[in-house]
């Protein structure tokens, strides 16, 4: 019995996140959920206690970069990106592709995807349209970018964090193993949307006549990316001084709000998304009862063990296969607490298939997507081909070039 | 007549040149933009991997507003350089499906063509090539750009000399 309850809470926290019922919010439902399980025993209070423990300083992490991502925003760091987009691509629509890269990459890997989809794709697009140039390819850039380039750092997707505290790898060591596999995503990412997108990215006729929307080069907030530099000098240095990164990013996080305070104290409280990360502490001891009961096995039975590469190429697909069924962070959850106890490289391998994964299908599940086009299908008319064709392209190579990669790397840190 | 021009960021410069060489002055003029829905949407709503953040969207000016207000800028600068007086329709959507039903009733389409700039196929990218396939009307199908001569073609082995 306990089983069948785990499944279908873990499946009414899942729906309800997808599905967004204005009277039943997601993290209400998996908070309610949660406390169903431990009322009728299918995870004891301590059990429930443990994955709240485990999982703590990491929402406690999470919460700091998105502060410290929201901070970035306020001192206009992505404004400023923006403009120096517009600026350094001449007017070239390949070029400007070329900067999105560049800012979509580095945005995902130092604040977190997070950063890119909800403060960066919007930039990207503005500054598209006002070159004027077709804003297609480069937002699909920052969309796919979002998922394909969070494998460098442990801050760079909710996944990694999750995974780094379980997999036990230094922040360095995580970022040298990584390395590789990242810069092969976003060479598959570059080759690919380039080919794609070759008709919207050929700029033909002359220039804009000069004076009209001219840009000179913009000036850059300074502070806000010098605070950000040290965080990350911090993170490089955190096992080396033995201080939790945690600390480095609050310290970042604290020092951008009191340089520029937010309006409010619950602009400052929303930035965090604290609804957000009650549901994944909900969620986690959801997916814990879960896993106590089956679905830890089943998942362990249909994920190979050890690191040779054969090993990693079918961890990193079934994580791949298991985030586009039912969204990367339950994935993520599940497959944690299966393979947290071998290498680190069966934990980056299924990294890899979890953070790329999600590509393949329109926003991140089946479930979402299917849900959408039934939700959607009336008030926005939206062609999911591009993105399906896009994903179909990028995301089979992706995943076995990278994972190669992290093998690569694998013999050599 | 009713002649409906239909630019795009890359290629209205040319489309309106020869435009304005071709058309009958005395035609009632429409320039068409379409913005593409998908891009759009993709741009505005946070999708892939969010699973459960509900997050207000940032300030500034929404998406949809950017879009409309460049479409509504590209427009103009376009009846500028056509130098006569035109209707303006913004558009959006699916592209080939928007331009073929603002096209329906009008006497002639003109478009540009946005694929590869060499005499092939590939030369008419699946956009204007949808349109051209389905229009109803006749259609005026200009280069964006000077087209290459006869000699620089690549022609297929069982029309060579």
């Amino acid at each position: 019995v306990n089983e069948a309850i785990s499944l279908l809470a873990l499946a009414l926290s899942l729906t309800a996140a997808v599905a967004r019922w204005r009277r039943a919010p997601d993290w209400a439902v998996a908070v309610g959920a949660a406390a169903l399980l431990v009322i009728v025993g299918a995870i004891s209070v301590h059990g429930a206690r443990t994955a709240l423990g485990r999982l703590g300083p990491t929402v406690g992490f999470l919460a700091a970069l998105l502060v410290l991502a929201d901070g970035c925003r306020r001192a206009g760091v992505f404004d400023a990106l923006g403009a120096l987009m517009a600026f350094r691509s001449r007017r070239q629509p390949r070029r400007l592709l070329g900067m999105v890269f560049l800012a979509a990459a580095t945005t995902t890997a130092v604040l977190s995807l997070d950063a890119t989809i909800v403060l960066l794709t919007p930039i990207v697009f503005a500054t598209a349209a006002r070159l004027p140039t077709s804003p297609r390819p480069h937002v699909y850039a920052c969309s796919h970018l979002a998922n394909s380039a969070s494998l460098l750092l442990p801050v760079s997707n909710l996944t990694n964090l999750l995974a780094f505290t379980a997999c036990g790898v230094s922040f360095t060591r995580f970022a040298a193993l990584m390395a590789l596999p990242w810069l092969i995503a976003i060479a598959i990412e570059w080759v690919v949307l380039s080919r794609v997108f070759a008709d919207d990215l050929r700029q033909t006729g002359e220039p804009l006549p000069a004076g009209e929307g001219a840009i000179g080069r913009p000036p850059l907030p300074t502070f806000a990316l010098t605070v950000v530099g040290l965080t990350l000098v911090g993170f490089g240095i955190s096992s080396i001084v033995g201080v939790a990164p945690v600390w480095f990013a609050t310290a970042g996080a604290v020092a951008l709000t009191v340089r520029r305070p937010p309006d409010s104290i619950a602009e400052l409280v929303s930035a965090a998304e604290p609804t957000f990360l009650v549901f994944v502490l909900a969620l986690g001891v959801v997916v814990t009862a879960a896993g106590d009961h089956g679905l830890s096995s089943v998942v362990d039975s249909l994920t190979p063990h050890g690191s040779s590469l054969p090993a990693l190429l079918a961890v990193a697909a079934v994580s791949a296969v298991l985030a586009n069924l039912v969204n990367n962070l339950p994935a993520t959850l599940i497959i944690v607490a299966v393979v947290s106890g071998s290498a680190p490289g069966a934990v980056l391998a299924m990294l890899i298939g979890v953070n790329v994964g999600p590509n393949l299908t329109y926003v991140g599940s089946l479930a979402t997507l299917l849900w959408r086009r039934i939700v959607h299908a009336h008030d926005e008319d939206i062609d999911v081909r591009e993105f399906l064709k896009l994903g179909a392209l990028t995301v089979p190579a992706t995943l076995v070039a990278a994972t190669v990669g992290l093998w690569l790397s694998l013999q050599v840190f | 007549m009713r002649a409906l021009i239909w630019i795009t960021e890359s290629s209205w410069q040319a489309c309106i040149d020869q435009a304005r060489a071709l058309v009958p002055a005395d035609a009632e003029v429409t320039l068409l933009h379409v913005a593409a829905s998908d891009v759009e949407y993709l741009a505005g709503h946070p999708g892939p991997g969010r699973l459960g953040r509900r997050r207000p969207p940032p300030p500034g000016p929404p998406v949809r507003e950017i879009a409309e207000a460049e479409a509504q800028a590209l427009l103009e600068r376009a009846r500028e350089r056509l130098g006569r007086d035109a209707q303006l329709s913004a558009r959006r959507g699916r592209i080939e499906r928007e331009v073929l039903e603002a096209a329906e009733g009008c006497d002639l389409l003109v478009l540009a063509r946005d694929g590869e700039p060499r005499r092939e196929p590939k030369s008419v990218g699946h956009y204007a090539r949808f349109v051209v396939d389905h229009a109803g009307c006749p259609v005026l199908l200009v280069w964006s750009e000077p087209p290459p001569g006869l000699e620089q073609m690549h022609w297929p082995p069982h029309l060579r000399r």
